[in-house]
């Protein structure tokens, strides 16, 4: 069957890169949306652009498009330069933001719009039988003569999904596809497409601000900051190897002791931070003695206790999350930070209350030390 | 105050317009239509068809106008989709708003004055003398269909424009990227896309023009030079030459029931063709 992956198999890994950027940079008039970005896509990944507005990963994306013409740089398409090749000749499918689906045509008229394009025209019975196995993939069998505003805004990105992966593209773009969803909807929506995803076997690019639907979803995350990619990696390596401060700022959730370099002995180096303490961690990249650096603790590596060894801190504020309990506590000289605490380790007395005075400690190498920029 | 007053209060200004701007003046005409001719002129009351039977004698008015206005209707519509297209997609939006103002800058002089200036423009001394000069001689155009069909389009143009100049704004320009995303090379996204999204607007333009154009009387006045004359006209010609109310009543009357039965069959079909898309209105 031409129809890949409808039938059902795992998400395909044999390192074929299907599409690269290589050099890429987008200027508009004076502003630099992307500068020399390079990146190649493996056939079959979930693969996300991640980073707040402005740091240009839709410009990156509507250039994979074919809907913006890099100024520099070139765009490959399965081995081949496509800078000037225009949208319409694209293998390239999109799903917009705000859907775009188009309002005087049916759900049916809709999904089939892009195989009714195709030269020489497609058969008209073809074409019925795509659409249908289109609408049964995202769960739509019988809205085929449904118009789009009958339809609720779940529904309508469904229809917006069909509609592009019916025509089994090598690449399906998706442009922040959950911003319109409430929250309960885009959880849903985010574990579907990630099913789907690994159903068709087709090449997803996803552009995100969310964090968390990026790290849930996908298989690479290329985080992007002023027009650059800051760091390509799975979810775990961005997690747990952050290459600079804004990335580990960005993906979770980190607190920062601020200060400078005093010693740097084997894998550890010492940090004198700005009140005056002294802490300890790994160093990221190339740092030297006197630089301003910054310690980076994750909440959860944090651990607090009665007795024994640590800083004293008192318990300002706590939110209860379930498995976890997330405290904010206070130190005199470090001011506020998270801690992240899982409910087995806490003590049978039950949890911390705020007022209480405790301890924090933590592993010296789960701290890491980044050049503070 | 009851929501029923107060819903009767907000009609009655309305209402009250209405009645004595349309119904009260329409239905004097439809009784002097069936009178007859007074001496001194004016209308002596009686029911006789006598005047509905002497209109084939202004059968060249009806032509004229049933011919000139509709043609009139879809020249003006051809020459303003593509300048509003233009202005609504394709112009940098700083200039938009100049080149709209612009638009509508004629209608800041009478249509009158405008005239005049076609008179010119059309007559020996203008553009015939410019072709006489390039060495196409014999060229008339002032006082011919020719000459009133291009006052007409001059004329009526940005009433054409703005309705569809509006429906191509509101377009939502997201569709015609994904129209090409999925494919569609340009001029398709034009046919499947922004022509029929533009549909409303194009309706309501012509549907302005071609109802105006029906009532037009100066334009042929100016430029038809009494050759090429509407129904207008012959109103004007009545009703203050010849005096005859009466007749000029009937004729008055039969030109509302032709528009009336020429909007209708109008509507029907635009509706048709708006059938299965229930999104935008169509009127």
């Amino acid at each position: 069957m031409e129809i890949r992956g409808y039938i059902g198999d795992a998400s395909p890994v044999n390192n074929k890169v299907i599409a690269e950027l290589r050099g890429v940079s987008k200027r508009f008039g004076d502003v630099l949306a992307a500068s020399d970005l390079n990146l190649s896509i493996v056939e079959g990944e979930f693969l996300s652009f991640l980073g707040p507005s402005g740091c240009g990963k839709t410009t990156a994306l509507r250039m994979l498009a074919g809907f913006e013409v890099p100024t520099e740089g070139e765009v490959l398409l399965d081995g081949k330069v496509v800078n000037d090749l225009d949208a319409y000749h694209r293998p390239v499918n999109m799903v917009f933001q705000q859907y775009a689906l188009f309002p005087h045509m049916t759900v049916a008229q809709n999904i089939g719009y892009g195989l009714r394009q195709v030269r020489p025209r497609l058969p008209k019975a073809h074409i019925a039988e795509k659409v249908s196995k289109a609408l049964d993939v995202v769960q739509l069998n019988g809205f085929d003569d449904r118009r789009i505003w009958e339809m609720s805004g779940g529904q309508q990105q469904r229809v917006a999904l069909a509609r592009a992966i019916v025509n089994e593209p090598k690449l399906l773009l998706l442009d922040e596809p959950m911003a319109a969803l409430d929250r309960k909807l885009r959880k849903e929506m985010q574990i579907e497409l990630q099913n789907l995803q690994r159903k068709l076997g087709i090449t997803f690019v996803l552009v995100t601000h969310d964090q968390e639907e990026a790290l849930s979803m996908s298989d690479r995350i290329c985080v992007m900051r002023d027009g650059r990619i800051v760091q390509i990696g799975s979810p775990q390596e961005l997690y747990d190897q952050p290459n600079s401060r804004y990335v580990a700022d960005f993906v979770g959730t980190s607190n920062f002791f601020d200060g400078k370099i005093t010693d740097q002995d084997g894998t550890l180096t010492s940090v004198l931070l700005d009140n005056g303490l002294t802490m300890q961690g790994k160093p990221v990249g190339q740092l030297g003695k006197g630089q301003q650096v910054c310690v980076s603790v994750r909440p959860e590596q944090m651990k607090l206790h009665r007795q024994g060894e640590g800083l004293n801190v008192v318990v300002q504020n706590r939110i209860f999350l379930g498995e976890h309990t997330e405290y904010l506590v206070m130190h005199e000289t470090l001011g506020e930070f998270l801690v992240l605490s899982p409910r087995q380790s806490e003590p049978d007395n039950g949890p911390f209350n705020a007022g209480d005075d405790l301890l924090v400690s933590w592993a010296s190498d789960t701290a890491l030390i980044f050049d503070n920029i | 105050m009851t929501q029923r007053t107060r819903n009767w209060l907000l009609l009655a200004p309305a209402g009250t317009w209405f009645l004595v701007m349309l119904i009260i003046p329409l239905s004097v005409v439809l009784i002097f239509s069936f009178g007859e001719r007074a001496p001194a002129g004016g209308v002596v009351p009686a029911f006789t068809f006598e005047q509905y039977a002497n209109l084939p004698a202004r059968w060249t008015a009806f032509k004229n106008t049933m011919t000139l206005a509709p043609i009139g209707t879809l020249s003006a519509l051809l020459i303003a989709y593509p300048l509003a297209y233009f202005l609504a997609v394709k112009v940098d939006p700083k200039w938009r708003t100049i080149l709209l103002v612009l638009v509508i800058v004629p209608f800041w002089t009478s249509i009158l004055i405008r005239s005049y200036a076609w008179i010119f423009l059309l007559g020996g001394r203008g553009i015939p003398a410019l072709l006489e000069w390039f060495g196409i001689e014999g060229v008339r155009l002032i006082n011919t269909p020719f000459a009133v069909l291009i006052g007409i389009i001059y004329g009526y143009l940005p009433l054409m424009v703005f309705p569809i100049y509006v429906s191509l704004d509101k377009l939502d320009k997201r569709l015609l990227e994904a129209s090409s995303d999925l494919g569609a090379k340009p001029w398709r996204t034009f046919l499947q896309i922004t022509l029929p999204l533009s549909i409303p607007g194009i309706a309501t333009g012509c549907m302005l023009v071609f109802i105006l154009l029906m009532g037009e009387y100066l334009i042929p006045a100016m430029l038809g030079g009494g050759k090429v004359f509407f129904v207008g006209n012959a109103l004007v010609d009545l009703f203050l030459q010849s005096r005859n109310w009466a007749y000029g009543s009937a004729v008055a009357v039969t030109l509302v029931v032709v528009m009336l039965i020429t909007v209708t069959i109008y509507m029907r079909l635009i509706n048709r063709l708006g059938a299965n898309r229930d999104d935008v209105s169509i009127m």
